[in-house]
């Protein structure tokens, strides 16, 4: 038992090639295609081949061999059966073809055209679950049994009340900074006080619900897709369906449900935690009092500012949730497919966040500021 | 080139295995000898997947040795760890199939990890073990998804041939196959060994399967092996587990089936 060895005779004036040994994937000398150059060499001096003498020969031998043979049969060969079987696996296989398909005509057009294609898809398809949410919530009117608490409220505590933490530390340490550099640019103007109204309507109004859309977005939209989608995997949505539940009744809207409430709970609180940090912060910067700043604040961020902040946290925490449950739900069964939904998932929430949050404040422009 | 030369392609020796408070292996023995094919058998519960994934090195066994081709799969050098785990290979009950990657990517990767191989050499390999499962080259497009639970066992076992393993492990091969298949699967396996020479051992549940393939039969029982040998002599030993297992009508049919 040796390793694969190639000699030489000369017998009667011809060439005769002799081969022993262990002509298997382990045994090769590697390189393998060193083996592969001698072989060819000699396939192109010898035509006698005398394969006798290998102990065993693998698949790998025989494609090494078949190929040095320029893919045909040598002149002549002595090879014992069972080798010869495993000789005649190897010629069995077509050699590649050339049609190595058609390359596209202008690539960018078409990807552009693709993702504008994938883009409405994706919309016509988070219009079809609002629908059906729609729907469910018109039949759990008249059906109030079916009503998913369990799911409603397990849902809520792991989207709201365990995003607390996160949301009030998040929503403190911005108010500090934020207050932190309004107050150089303010003192330049003796215009101190006005960090109440700067950090109040900026906070409530605007910053505490992207802040925590954008949080809610990576920590539950996030977990919400990769359920769905393993549930897609593992074929559970299907076993719902024959067991007669609704998917979207069952998945989709206690989802939608408890973001809804949750969400609008969460930009008070994170907007909150908000206005306190900027009050320390002003507190330690400018020796701003802590009465001082917190009777001020209603008299100057009028209250339709936090009417603002949890529509807007309201709408936010549907629209999460229904693009997460959508791109779960078109999950393919292949770890590639859940990861990339997943990320689309994420990253279309933030955009859409960032878009409607454009919108409503073209909508609001002339509520609840002063003049 | 004698097989007494050749340590055993499997030495298991004094092995127990606990799992917290249940003990599952009580210092089991067990020598497979190169080219053997042993069927292990075993009730619900009696550790055979856990026997198996022991020697294939998922698993440590508390106390005890696994060795296979001579070396210990869990050897502390990572050379040889690696040089033992490419001399076999393993077919998971599900195929295990990467779902990220299609058919012959999936064969392809053992072949590439190799760093051995040029492309052109891998995808000839590809295509020959597609044709070994008696696939066709173009189903090496399709993605594990598409495929039928047939065909992920025909390709899972074409990606564990594709190193030219000298050993296989089988769990449960025709477990989730219509008898029909599962009939296919085994005579596909009988004769890849008989070309191959490869040993086998494999865990199951199917009488059809152990008499279509096994030569030797294990029997784990009450956490220790309480026969071992060939079907026949399986059958004689006087055991309450073999009498429930093998005794039936059923059985005795497979067994002769098998024994042609």
């Amino acid at each position: 038992m040796g390793s694969a060895t190639i000699a030489t005779v000369q017998q009667e004036g011809a060439l005769i090639a002799r081969l022993s040994g262990e002509w298997t994937l382990a045994r090769l000398p590697p390189p393998i295609a060193g083996v592969e150059t001698q072989l060819r060499d000699l396939s192109a001096r010898a035509a006698n081949w005398n394969l006798e003498g290998i102990e065993r020969l693998d698949s790998v031998g025989a494609i090494l061999l078949w190929r040095a043979w320029g893919r045909q049969w040598p002149a002549s060969l002595a090879v014992t059966p069972a080798h010869r079987h495993v000789l005649e696996r190897a010629a069995g296989i077509v050699a590649r073809d050339g049609s190595g398909g058609v390359a596209e005509r202008f690539p960018g057009i078409r990807l552009i055209g693709r993702i504008a294609l994938t883009a409405l898809k994706d919309l016509l398809g988070i219009i079809a679950l609002i629908g059906q949410v729609v729907l469910d919530v018109t039949y759990l009117f008249s059906h109030p049994r079916d009503i998913p608490w369990r799911e409603f409220s397990a849902n809520l505590y792991k989207s709201g009340a365990q995003a607390l933490p996160v949301t009030a530390l998040v929503g403190f340490l911005i108010g500090v900074v934020l207050s932190y550099l309004s107050s150089l640019q303010l003192k330049a103007f003796g215009a101190d006080i006005y960090i109440v109204n700067l950090l109040g309507v900026s906070i409530v109004r605007e910053l505490g619900p992207v802040l925590v859309a954008v949080l809610v977005a990576g920590r539950s939209g996030s977990a919400m897709t990769a359920q769905i989608g393993v549930m897609r995997v593992t074929e559970e949505i299907d076993a719902l369906a024959t067991m007669g539940v609704s998917r979207t009744l069952r998945l989709v809207l206690p989802k939608v449900a408890a973001l809804a409430v949750a969400m609008p709970l969460l930009v008070v609180w994170c907007s909150a935690a908000g206005i306190i940090g900027g009050m320390v912060s002003a507190n330690v910067q400018m020796d701003l009092a802590y009465g001082f700043f917190i009777d001020t604040l209603p008299k100057v961020v009028p209250v339709a500012n936090v009417w603002i902040g949890m529509g807007k946290g309201f709408v936010f925490g549907v629209m999460i949730a229904l693009g997460a449950c959508h791109f779960g739900l078109k999950v393919r069964p292949n770890t590639e497919s859940l990861s990339a939904k997943t990320t689309t998932s994420v990253v279309t929430s933030i955009t859409v966040v960032i878009l409607i949050d454009a919108v409503f404040a073209i909508l609001t422009r002339n509520v609840g500021l002063p003049g | 080139m004698s097989a007494s030369l050749r340590p055993p392609a499997i030495e298991i020796r004094g092995v127990w295995t606990r799992y917290g408070d249940a003990l599952i292996h009580r210092d089991i023995d067990l020598v497979v000898e190169a080219g053997q094919m042993l069927g292990l058998v075993g009730g619900s519960g009696s550790g055979k997947t856990t026997l198996l994934r022991e020697i294939v090195g998922l698993l440590v066994p508390n106390r005890g040795t696994v060795k296979v081709f001579g070396h210990a799969v869990l050897d502390p050098d990572p050379l040889v760890r690696r040089s033992v785990r490419r001399r076999f290979g393993m077919l998971f009950q599900q195929g295990a199939l990467f779902s990220a990657l299609s058919v012959y990517d999936n064969i392809a990767f053992p072949l590439r990890e190799l760093r051995l191989l040029d492309e052109d050499m891998i995808r000839d390999l590809v295509v020959l073990k597609l044709g070994m499962v008696e696939l066709e080259p173009q189903h090496g497009r399709l993605m594990p998804a598409e495929l039928s639970g047939g065909m992920i066992k025909r390709v899972a076992l074409a990606r564990a041939l594709s190193l030219e393993p000298e050993l296989l492990v089988l769990d449960e091969p025709t477990a989730g196959l219509d008898p029909d298949r599962g009939e296919n699967f085994v005579k596909l396996i009988r004769m890849l060994q008989k070309e191959l020479g490869f040993t086998v051992v494999m865990v199951t549940h199917d009488l059809d399967t152990l008499a279509g393939l096994a030569t030797q039969v294990a029997v784990l029982a009450d956490q220790r092996i309480v026969a071992c040998g060939t079907p026949a002599e399986v059958v004689a030993v006087d055991h309450p587990f073999i009498r429930n297992f093998f005794c039936s009508e059923r059985t005795a049919t497979a067994m002769q089936k098998g024994a042609r």
